[in-house]
Order: structure tokens, then C-alpha cells, then sequence
């Protein structure tokens, strides 16, 4: 740069030298030579350039963490239980933003990973778009049915099916025929969840009422307890004594503000009955644990296949959870109400409308 | 009374010698930290440095990251030129997707230059739209700038999630995001190579870096070498001067902050039309807050900026393959030691100087 | 206790120790030399006046006695023991109390509150404000400086303010007062009054020490004088030895034309006419009231008045800084008022050098070529539609700085880096520069060194002699009687009357106290 442009250098009103400037630009420079340190220090070895052994397998967690409480943390469980089952070690990588999933996909493809987990339908067209560019390694993706590769295989859940049932559950053990639903982000896989509930809930009783509130529009919806609890309570001051939650972290202090304020909760994903025992009427079972294992597990003895599975009730898939914590809540007719559903739905005599087909809900 | 030697020390204390003690320091924290973890500081270093600069990939993420945050960061300078601090990059660059994408799906009937063109002047004026805004509303209603870009930045964040939802994701498609731009793109830096007969390794780096580079030199321009520059120039330096020299504030706040929010709304080429090529949830990803950061380091000269918004690209990237290699040292440790940088090399960027500056004056009274 | 070896050629104080003596004082600021050297010894119980130009080293030189400098060689005695003075907390441990030109006041605050601030003592506030009401009402009946110890002190006059600084640095046991220019901000009668009280501090065994470029101040009250010049101290002197000039002389090295040489004035058409206007602020108030006069072509009017009657506010009318609340403004005949727009006013032909250079005439932070062209611009000879030409810019800078012999002309300094005097003369060059029909100037010559003030009186002086019409506002009366072809007394927003320059000071003084002829003078 000419000199004359230079006498420009020193910017705003809050700095006195243009000297500051010239600040990074040796700061690059040290920054070089610290690099040339590095490598120095380094040698050839280290770094995440390496090769592991074939076979090992690699999950690429979503923006939640892989600590969650919920849809992540599943995963991980899955993940866990294969490596304790088998000594296989694998990999693992939470993403901080939108270009680090195929930037991490990609990693572990490199390094040769595989099976590759990607969680969330998120990652969708980041594994498309990477799995079409190492065809021998194969992927696999939880809640999204979108990709048609010969070596991906995509896992979906029937989630209206596992909250039909929770919805006749609710149904039948509120008095005062009002339930509620707190979601977590308003996306459409949210309000299947919903839509399956209400469904539920109808089917037992057409005149009840069901509340319906979504915590938020951003990711930041899966984690705000605080804002959980205040439409729970909200739900409770209008009537409603059951209150089923698909918000992720959210959904902690839907339970919490359902047990403190006399209400039932209906947890969901993994059992949550033993958060608040005998206030958690029951949970929604979405056994990500299971699709994760059972993927590392089929790509270990040979069976993994590519295309779209999906888990229902009839592949125990999704369910709901009973245990000591909430026998009591669960009076036998409910059981067998249950029972009864979840017979029909198996034998496919009973549908349940999934919200996604045709973004559309037949009850409210 | 050391704080009367400013100025005086010679001139490679300035520009070597300060700078290179904030980055040790914060080195030597941060180090700290990994070392308290259990991990090795000098071989988290390493990692770190050879993630970002080891390789052609690792040089091409960098470049992406330091893409977007160069488009945010001239925007918040260009806004403290004139005295404002917009705080709403994230929102501008976010609202500004819209009319890239909007360009991107909806005039597939042009030739694509002039779409893709098209689609750059949309993203800028959506984005320019979500600055003056606000900017309007100071000048004209008196609600503080600070206040009023942090409100859009939520109205922004509701309003996408709405559009995109409703209006853009095509039916059954369960990820929030509009289906894909095929008729517009800036082309990848790896199939630009692949043209050329060069092998490089896949990056979300494009041509966008190249429009970056452009918006920091029409920046300085405009600052340095217009008479809107200068007016702004004087707004932010001195207001009253200003309106001493005929200089109409509430016109130059509208002003400003609409070139500020097209700047940060040119983030959005690089994320919808460069590298996601559709318009995806929350793709500013919080680069809009890092601008911030990055003006702040970078003095908020379209210099400091790129070079600032480097520095950042080499963290986020090493960052990334530091957590990759070392499981221990998870994305919020990244954070921290992202922070430290900042924190020494940005805020206490004078800390150290009068401990050095009495290095070079004591002895000669000894 | 004293040192035999120290020789004092003179002290005022008898035989007993010079309350402060500085012993060759020596320190520098990167190329600069602030203080060369400097021996001065000030007796106890005198009034001694330091004076010379802005940058003469006379500041630092007390800053290094209050403990904000560390001086490169040299050494303090305080009552003839070397002390060490590292801060300003040393310093008042010594005895030595300072009240800057800006005053370090909480505003907020009463008078108590500020009295005891730094000197709190305990956690509770309460014992220190009993005990400080007491030396309080001490300190003003021994040195007449009365003060409501309740009154909040944002309230205050500037006078009454000053007051509560002396007071804050008697109350923490100050023997030795430094006031840093002390009438900076003052009427005179309130300079007046100031004095007073310095005697009375004298008189009671109290040292005052005085650093102003003021002349006549350093005439009236003073018992020594210490001029310095280049960060050299040149002479010592006794004050009912010398004469303003002969300390002028000294100031600057050569002789200065005090009085400003003017011949008869030719005043030709009327230029600006204001006609009953009235502004009123924010609040309501009305800062300028029914307002009329006239300034023809080729006469200066002046404004007096004590700072704060509407005179800032009547400028910013004119220069459409703000917008008139009734009557009218005329420029040529043709009514301006309503434009309220200060760069089409430019273009008209009205030129304002600004009351307060640095807050409103340069942008401090701005290269001198780009303060050089304020408000100028979008003159189309400096670029084109959109465009700055750096060249063009840089040579119109350049040319001006040559004009006004600007130092130092280096036009890519930041306007902050120049002195006062030089900083006006920039603003004066970019005004003048462009030939207008009005020239506005508000004091012209504020914390402006002598050298610099001769010239720019000479310059207003030419400029209408060419006959442009000059509306001047001054603080300084003798300014004001000596540039002005007629002069309109300010008072409250009022024009109490207008004048001939010769009038005698007294009577403009009572006009500026807002007493009209006939009423009675105890109403001041």
C-alpha cells in the first residue's frame, strides 16, 4: 500500500496510533512462526491426519451436545453400550456450527471411519453431500429419510405412534379433561409429535382439550427450562393436569414445573419417569440408543444395509415406559387401553396420521 | 504517569514487541487451562496451528470462516466510524439470506450472471434494510441503536424460522431449510481448482472470499476517500464538530447503518449462494456477533478487520481439529481459549505496556 | 534542618525556608523539552504568578509539584526538606493543594460531599461530613468563602465552584494552593472577588501559586513573577518592579503590540440584520430575548457579556445551528432564520469560527487537512460528485497553513497535536479562507498564546477593512473594546445597550451585570 494511503491507517476515535494497526500484521507473522514451531515440535506424527483401523466407527453429534438429556445423549448411550459390548473405541465430534458438519463428516471419512452416525436431520444435506464422495464408507442418519445412497442408511421413528399411546395415557388419568403439549423448537417434526398425541387423547376422549405450546423458533428452544416451566405452569392455571413435552432440555423443567404444581408429566425420547418418581406418568420411548447400536452392530458383522428404516411400535422403535416409579399411575384399564392400541397399530388396523405425510393434523 | 510516554517508545515496541507479549499471555493462559484438563499445552498448540495452517484444507476452511467474519466485522466498523455500535449483524446478515435466496429460486428465468448479481445487490438490500431500520428509528424516534439491533436480531431470528418453515421448505421435507439453489452459485474454490487441473481438497471456501476482499477495499474507500465517508468519519468522531460542518446526523445514521447491515447482509452470499447454496436455520451461525470482536481488534480499519477476521478463521478452524484430535478438549474449551485471545489481544491490548515501556525508561536513569 | 549548602538569592519570607523550592527541574516528553532546568524558590505567604505561552512548560511544571509527573532531574523542598512526590496523594500530604482549570467536581454532589471526597476516612460517611461542616464553616469565615455547604454544587456558578475546589484543598490541609489559569471561566467581578480571597489566603500565612498567560492578572494580584519561556524559567521578579510589558517582552522575546492598531472603519451596507429574535431552549426558557441589531459590511460589532447570556446561543442562531423561535435573521435582505441548515448558509456566505474549537471547529481525532475542510466539504473544487480528491484537499490545507503560518505546517498531524493559538488559526483560515460575506467569531482568542492573538486581531482587523461585516463575541472585554466598531452589551438573553469601544470599562461592566443606567448599582 502507497505511503500516502497508509497516513490513513489509524481509524476511529477510540485509538490513537495507526500503529495498532500493523499489529496484526506482525501478529500473522508470529502466529507463522509459531506454526513452524509447531510442526517443529511436532514432527510428522500427531495432528488428526491419521489413519484408525478399519471399522471403527464415528458419531457426529448435533448442536445440542452430546450431553442433552434427550435425542443426543441417546445416541450417545448407543454409541456407549456397543463400545462397553464390543471394546470398539469410536469417534466422536459435536458441532459448533453449521460448516463443521461436513467439515467433521468429512474428517472421519478421511481418517477412515466407518460406520459414520450423523444425528439429527440437520445434517441431512451435509451427509449427501459426503457420502456421495466416499462411496465405501457407509453412513447412517438418525430422523431423516431424505438421502437415497447406496451406502446410507437413514433411521426414522413412527413418533406418532409412541405418542398416540402417551396421548391415551393422558386421557385417561386426567380429571379434568384437559391435557397439555410443550414443544420444543416449532418445526414439523415437533408438531408429529404433537399431532400423534392429540390423536391419542381424542380417540379416548373426544371432548377433551389439549393445549398446545411451542417453547420457541430458534435452536435455543431445545434448552431453555426456564421458559418450559412458565407454559407448563401456564397449561396448569387453565385446567390441564397432564403435560407431555417434546423439547429436548427444555422438557426438564416441563416435568419439574408439572411435579411441583400437582400436574402429571409424560416424559420423552428416553424413560424420564425417574426424574420425578410417581409425577412422571409415563415417557415416550424413541430408542435412538437402539438404531445407533444396532447400526454399529450390523456394520460389524456384515449386515448393514443401505435405504430407510423405520422404527414403529411394530419394531419397538418407539413405546412408552413403565416402571417401579410410575405403577402406581398406571391403573390396569389403562393398560389394557394402551395394550389394546398399540395391538391395532401393530396389526396395522389402526393408523395413526403422521403429521409430515401432509402437513396437516386432523384434530386439534 | 507512564500513561504521558505513549508515543514515545520506538516504533517496533508498537508493532512487534506488544502484540507479541498479548499472544504469549494469552498463550500462556490458555495453556494453563489445557494443562489443567490433563492435556499437553504445546501439543494442543500444535494442533491447533497445523488444523488451521497445516494443510490446503485447513488454509481454505480458515478463509471461509475469516470470509464471514470480514463481512461482519467491516459492518460493525463501518457503524463505530459513525459512532454506532450495531450490534444487529447477526440479524442483518440473517434477513439478508432472504433475498439471496428469494434471487436464487425465484429468477432462474435470467441468465445466471445476472441472477447471481441480482442475488448479491437482494442479499445487500435486505440486509441495509435490517440496519436503517433501526438506524431510523434512532435518528428519527431516539431508541438507542444498541437496544433497537438487538430486538431485530430476534424479530429476525422469529421471522426466518417463519418464512422458512411456511414458505420456502418444500413439502415432507423435514429439515428447516428451502430446497436447493441450482441455477446460482459462487463457485467452489475446489471445483475452480478441479478447472485448472489442480487437486484441491473440498472446502466450503468459494468466490465469495474474493467479494470479501472487495467490500474491505470499497470500504476504506468509502471512509477514506468520499465525502459520505467523511461525513460519517465526522458523525462518529465528533458530532458536535459535525453538526457545526453542516453535516446532517439523523441522514448520516439512516445512512450508516444501512451500509452496515449490506455488509454484513453480503455474509449471507457466502453462506446461501456460496456454500449451503439454500437458505438454511440460523446459517449466521453467531459470525454476526464475532464481528464485534473482530472490529474491535482490527481498530476497526478494513485492515485490522481482515486481519483480525483471519485471526478468528484460525481459531474457529484450529479449534475445530484441536477438539477433533483431542476429545478431552471439548468445543466449549475451544471457546475459552477463543475468549482468552480476544480478551488479551483486543481488551487488554494496552496491559502490558507500561510494564514494557518502564523496560525502556528506567535504565537510563539507573 | 536547612540545607547550608542551597543558596537562596532571595527570600521573601525572611529567614525562614522558601515554602516550596524546586531545584533543577528537568523533564521531557519524547523530542520535547518541557522543562529545562528550572530553579524557583516561592516564599511563604506570597502570591506568586508563573506566566508565559501555552506550551512554556509552566503547567508541567506544576504538575511535577502535584505529583503528576515524575520529573527526569531535579528536586522538590517543601519548608526547605527534600521531598518526594510520586502522586498527587504525596503531594497533599505535603501541604500542597491544587485547583485545576477544569474543576474536578462531582457535580451531582453538595458542597460537603465534595469537600470530603478522598478524604472520607472511615466506612461511614457521616462523622466526616459533621466534622467537615464545622472546618467548613471555619474556613469561610477565615477566608471569606462563603459557601452553602448543602447546595448541590452542578447548581453552583462557575465562581462558586472555584470556591468549593479552594475550599477542597484548604479542608485537606493545603498550605500551598496552585490554581491553574483560575479566571479561565470567570467573570470579572467574579475574577475580582477571587483575588480577594487570595489575599486574604496570603495574609493568613497561606502560599498561593498562580499559573496563567493573563497579564493583568498576574499585575493585580501577584507579589513575585516567574516568566518562563520554551520550558526555561527566564525571570524572577518582583512584581512592583515590573510592567505588563516588560513581562510580555519576556514572555515571548520580543515586544508584543498590546493594543491593536485600527484605523477608522468604513461601514457600507447592511449585512446581516436581526430583527426580535427569540430562541427558546428545551426547557422552555428563553436563552435569547427579542434580539435586534445590525452588522453593516466593514465594521466589527462585538458582543460582551459574561459568559452564559445567550451570547453562544444568538451565534448558533446566526449560523443556523438552531432554529429561531420567533422574529427573523436577514442575510442581504433575505430572510435565513428558517433555513436552520449550516451548510447552506455556508453557501450564502456566512463563515463561523465556533466559541470552542476543539469541541465543535476541528475534529481533534482528524488529520489537520481533513479538520482543514469542515464544512466545506462538498465544495466541488475539492473533488468531484461523490469523491474527495486527497490532492486537492491537501493543497488547500497546505495553502491555508501557509497564510496563517500554521506550525507546524505539516497538514497530516492530527489536529489534537497542534497548540491552541495554532488551532485557531486553522479554523480562522478555513473561514476566512473562503471569502464570505459574514464572518461570526466567537472568542477568537481563548487560551490562545499572546504571539497567536496579535495575529489573529490583525487578521479580523484586515478582514474588514476589505470589508466584510464581522460579528464578534467575546469574553474578554479588552478584546471586545479593541476590535469592536460599536459594542452591544448581552445580559440574560437581553441586548442591554450599545456602546462606543471608548466607553469606559466600568460602565460596560455594570451594562454586562445587567444593570441599565439609572437603576441602582447595588442591584449587581
Amino acid at each position: 500500500m502507497a505511503s500516502t494511503e497508509a497516513r490513513d491507517w489509524p481509524p476511529s476515535a477510540a485509538t490513537e496510533q495507526g500503529t495498532s494497526i500493523m499489529n496484526k500484521r506482525t501478529l500473522l507473522v508470529a502466529l507463522a512462526a509459531l506454526a513452524a514451531a509447531g510442526y517443529y515440535y511436532l514432527g510428522s506424527g500427531g495432528g488428526g491426519g491419521g489413519k484408525v483401523a478399519p471399522g471403527t466407527p464415528a458419531v457426529v453429534f448435533d448442536t445440542g451436545g452430546k450431553f442433552d438429556k434427550s435425542f443426543n445423549e441417546g445416541i450417545y448411550n448407543g454409541a456407549e453400550k456397543f463400545k462397553k459390548e464390543t471394546g470398539q473405541a469410536y469417534g466422536e465430534f459435536e458441532i459448533t456450527n453449521e460448516a463443521q458438519r461436513e467439515q467433521a463428516l468429512r474428517n472421519f471419512a478421511d481418517q477412515g471411519y466407518s460406520p459414520i452416525v450423523a444425528a439429527g436431520f440437520a445434517q441431512a444435506a451435509a451427509l449427501g453431500k459426503v457420502a456421495a464422495e466416499y462411496p465405501n464408507t457407509k453412513f447412517a442418519i438418525i430422523d431423516d429419510a431424505s438421502i437415497t445412497l447406496p451406502n446410507v442408511q437413514s433411521i426414522v421413528f413412527k413418533e406418532e405412534e409412541g405418542s398416540y399411546l402417551v396421548g391415551i395415557l393422558a386421557a385417561m388419568a386426567s380429571k379434568t379433561g384437559k391435557v397439555g403439549f410443550v414443544g420444543g423448537m416449532d418445526i414439523p417434526l415437533i408438531r408429529k409429535f404433537a399431532c400423534g398425541y392429540v390423536q391419542g387423547v381424542k380417540a379416548t376422549n373426544p371432548a377433551a382439550t389439549v393445549f398446545q405450546n411451542m417453547t420457541g423458533d430458534t435452536g435455543a428452544a431445545w434448552n431453555d427450562p426456564v421458559k418450559g416451566g412458565e407454559l407448563t405452569k401456564a397449561q396448569i392455571a387453565q385446567g390441564a393436569d397432564v403435560i407431555y413435552h417434546a423439547a429436548g432440555g427444555t422438557g426438564v423443567g416441563v416435568l419439574q414445573a408439572a411435579a411441583d404444581n400437582g400436574a402429571l408429566g409424560i416424559g420423552v425420547d428416553s424413560n424420564q419417569n425417574g426424574l420425578h418418581p410417581g409425577k412422571v406418568l409415563t415417557s415416550m420411548l424413541k430408542r435412538v440408543d437402539v438404531a445407533v447400536y444396532n447400526v454399529m452392530t450390523s456394520a460389524k458383522d456384515g449386515s448393514f444395509k443401505a435405504g430407510t428404516t423405520s422404527l414403529g411400535l411394530a419394531q419397538d422403535g418407539v413405546g412408552y415406559a413403565m416402571d417401579d416409579n410410575n405403577k402406581a399411575l398406571i391403573s390396569p384399564p389403562m393398560t389394557a387401553a394402551v395394550d389394546q392400541a398399540k395391538a391395532a397399530i401393530v396389526a396395522g388396523t389402526l393408523q395413526v396420521h403422521d403429521y409430515m405425510a401432509d402437513e396437516k393434523c386432523p384434530v386439534q | 504517569m507512564k500513561a504521558k510516554t505513549h508515543g514515545e517508545l520506538p516504533a517496533y515496541v508498537d508493532l512487534v514487541l506488544i502484540p507479541a507479549t498479548n499472544l504469549v499471555v494469552a498463550l500462556l493462559v490458555a495453556g494453563l487451562v489445557v494443562l489443567i484438563i490433563g492435556e499437553n499445552p504445546l501439543t494442543a498448540l500444535g494442533l491447533l496451528l497445523k488444523g488451521a495452517l497445516g494443510s490446503v484444507r485447513g488454509w481454505s476452511y480458515m478463509l471461509y470462516y475469516a470470509t464471514n467474519f470480514t463481512f461482519t466485522g467491516l459492518a460493525v466498523a463501518v457503524a463505530f466510524h459513525a459512532g454506532l455500535f450495531n450490534i444487529g449483524g447477526e440479524g442483518q446478515a440473517y434477513v439478508a439470506g432472504l433475498g439471496a435466496a428469494v434471487a436464487g429460486l425465484g429468477l432462474e428465468f435470467l441468465p445466471w450472471p445476472i441472477a447471481l448479481v441480482l442475488g448479491i445487490v437482494a442479499a445487500m438490500a435486505m440486509g441495509a434494510l435490517w440496519g436503517f431500520i433501526p438506524g431510523y428509528l434512532q435518528a428519527r424516534r431516539g431508541s438507542h441503536i444498541v437496544i433497537t439491533t438487538i430486538m431485530f436480531n430476534f424479530i429476525a431470528a422469529s421471522l426466518m424460522v417463519y418464512l422458512i418453515n411456511n414458505w420456502f421448505r418444500p413439502a415432507g421435507r423435514m429439515a428447516v431449510e428451502s430446497r436447493e439453489i441450482t441455477h446460482i452459485a459462487l463457485i467452489n474454490l475446489r471445483d475452480a481448482g478441479a478447472a485448472l487441473g489442480l487437486a484441491l481438497p473440498p472446502s466450503p471456501l468459494n468466490a465469495t472470499v474474493f467479494l470479501a476482499g472487495l467490500a474491505a477495499w470499497a470500504t476504506w474507500y468509502l471512509l477514506w476517500r468520499t465525502r459520505l465517508g467523511y461525513e460519517i468519519r465526522s458523525v462518529g468522531a465528533n458530532p458536535e464538530a459535525a453538526v457545526y460542518g453542516g453535516i446532517k446526523l439523523q441522514r448520516i445514521i439512516m445512512i450508516t447503518m444501512a451500509i452496515s447491515g449490506a455488509l454484513a447482509g453480503l455474509m449471507a452470499v457466502n453462506e446461501v449462494l456460496g456454500v449451503h447454496h439454500r437458505l438454511i436455520l440460523e446459517f449466521a451461525g453467531g459470525a454476526g456477533f464475532v464481528g464485534i470482536a473482530v472490529a474491535l481488534m482490527g481498530r476497526s480499519h478494513p485492515v485490522g478487520v481482515v486481519l483480525a477476521a483471519l485471526l478468528f478463521g484460525l481459531l474457529y478452524q484450529g479449534g475445530a481439529e484441536l477438539s477433533f484430535a483431542k476429545p478431552a478438549i471439548t468445543r466449549d474449551m475451544i471457546v475459552v481459549i477463543q475468549g482468552l485471545v480476544i480478551l488479551f489481544m483486543g481488551a487488554l491490548e494496552q496491559a502490558f505496556r507500561p510494564l514494557l515501556a518502564s523496560l525502556f525508561f528506567e535504565p537510563e536513569k539507573a | 534542618m536547612d540545607n547550608p549548602s542551597v543558596r537562596h538569592e532571595k527570600r521573601p519570607g525572611g529567614d525562614a525556608p522558601p515554602a516550596v523550592e524546586l531545584i533543577g527541574i528537568d523533564k521531557r516528553f519524547g523530542p520535547v523539552h518541557a522543562n529545562r532546568n528550572v530553579s524557583l524558590a516561592i516564599g511563604k505567604g506570597s502570591i506568586h504568578g508563573i506566566i508565559g505561552e501555552n506550551g512554556a512548560g509552566k503547567s508541567t511544571l506544576m504538575s511535577i509539584l502535584f505529583g503528576f509527573y515524575a520529573a527526569d532531574a531535579g528536586e522538590i523542598r517543601v519548608n526547605g526538606r527534600k521531598v518526594d512526590i510520586k502522586s498527587s496523594g504525596d503531594a497533599i500530604a505535603q501541604g500542597i493543594g491544587m485547583v485545576h482549570q477544569h474543576f474536578m467536581l462531582v457535580e451531582p454532589f453538595s458542597v460537603l460531599e465534595n469537600v470530603v471526597l478522598g478524604a472520607e476516612g472511615g466506612a461511614l460517611i457521616g462523622p466526616a461530613l459533621g466534622r467537615a461542616r464545622s472546618v467548613l464553616e471555619r474556613l469561610a469565615r477565615d477566608y471569606e468563602l462563603d459557601v452553602d455547604p448543602d447546595a448541590i454544587v452542578g447548581t453552583l456558578p462557575v465562581g462558586l465552584q472555584q470556591r468549593v475546589e479552594i475550599l477542597k484543598a484548604l479542608f485537606k490541609g493545603a498550605d500551598v494552593l496552585i490554581l491553574d489559569e483560575p479566571t479561565g471561566v470567570l467573570t470579572p467581578n467574579e475574577a475580582d472577588h477571587l483575588f480577594h480571597i487570595l489575599r486574604g489566603l496570603r495574609d493568613q500565612g497561606k502560599t498561593v501559586i498562580i499559573i496563567t498567560h493573563k497579564l493583568n492578572e498576574i499585575m493585580a494580584v501577584t507579589d513575585r513573577v516567574s516568566v518562563m519561556r520554551r520550558g526555561e524559567l527566564v525571570a524572577t521578579v518582583d512584581t512592583k518592579d515590573t510592567s505588563a510589558a516588560a513581562l510580555a517582552e519576556l514572555m515571548v522575546g520580543r515586544s508584543v503590540l498590546l493594543e491593536v492598531e485600527k484605523g477608522e472603519g468604513h461601514p457600507g451596507a447592511t449585512v446581516l440584520a436581526v430583527d426580535h429574535l427569540t430562541w427558546h431552549d428545551g426547557k422552555g426558557v428563553a436563552r435569547v430575548r427579542d434580539v435586534s441589531f445590525t452588522v453593516r459590511a466593514g465594521e466589527i460589532v462585538g458582543i460582551a457579556g459574561v459568559s452564559g447570556n445567550g451570547q453562544s446561543e444568538l451565534l448558533d442562531l446566526i449560523a443556523g445551528l438552531k432554529r429561531p423561535s420567533q422574529g427573523q435573521i436577514l442575510l442581504d435582505g433575505q430572510e435565513i432564520g428558517h433555513l436552520a441548515d449550516p451548510a447552506r448558509l455556508r453557501e450564502l456566505g456566512v463563515a463561523h469560527v465556533p466559541e470552542d474549537r476543539q469541541a465543535r471547529g476541528l475534529i481533534m481525532t482528524f488529520e489537520e487537512c481533513e479538520s482543514a475542510i469542515l464544512g466545506w466539504h462538498n465544495d466541488p473544487a475539492l473533488g468531484s460528485s461523490l469523491w474527495l480528491d486527497r490532492e486537492r484537499v491537501q493543497n488547500r490545507a497546505k495553502a491555508d497553513m501557509q497564510a496563517f503560518d500554521v506550525r507546524p505546517q505539516d497538514c497530516h498531524l492530527k489536529s489534537a497535536k497542534f497548540s491552541g493559538g495554532n488551532q485557531q488559526k486553522i479554523v480562522l483560515a478555513r473561514e476566512i479562507g473562503r471569502d464570505p460575506k459574514l464572518l461570526i467569531v466567537g472568542q477568537p482568542t481563548r487560551g490562545v498564546d499572546v504571539g497567536a492573538i496579535e495575529f489573529i486581531h490583525r487578521r479580523l482587523i484586515e478582514l474588514r477593512d476589505q470589508g466584510k461585516a464581522i460579528l464578534l463575541v467575546s469574553v474578554e472585554l479588552d478584546e471586545i473594546r479593541s476590535l469592536s466598531d460599536r459594542i452591544l452589551v448581552m445580559f440574560a438573553g437581553e441586548i442591554m445597550g450599545e456602546r462606543a469601544p471608548e466607553t469606559d470599562e466600568r460602565e460596560l461592566g455594570l451594562l454586562m451585570a445587567g444593570v441599565r443606567p439609572g437603576d441602582k448599582p447595588e442591584a449587581a
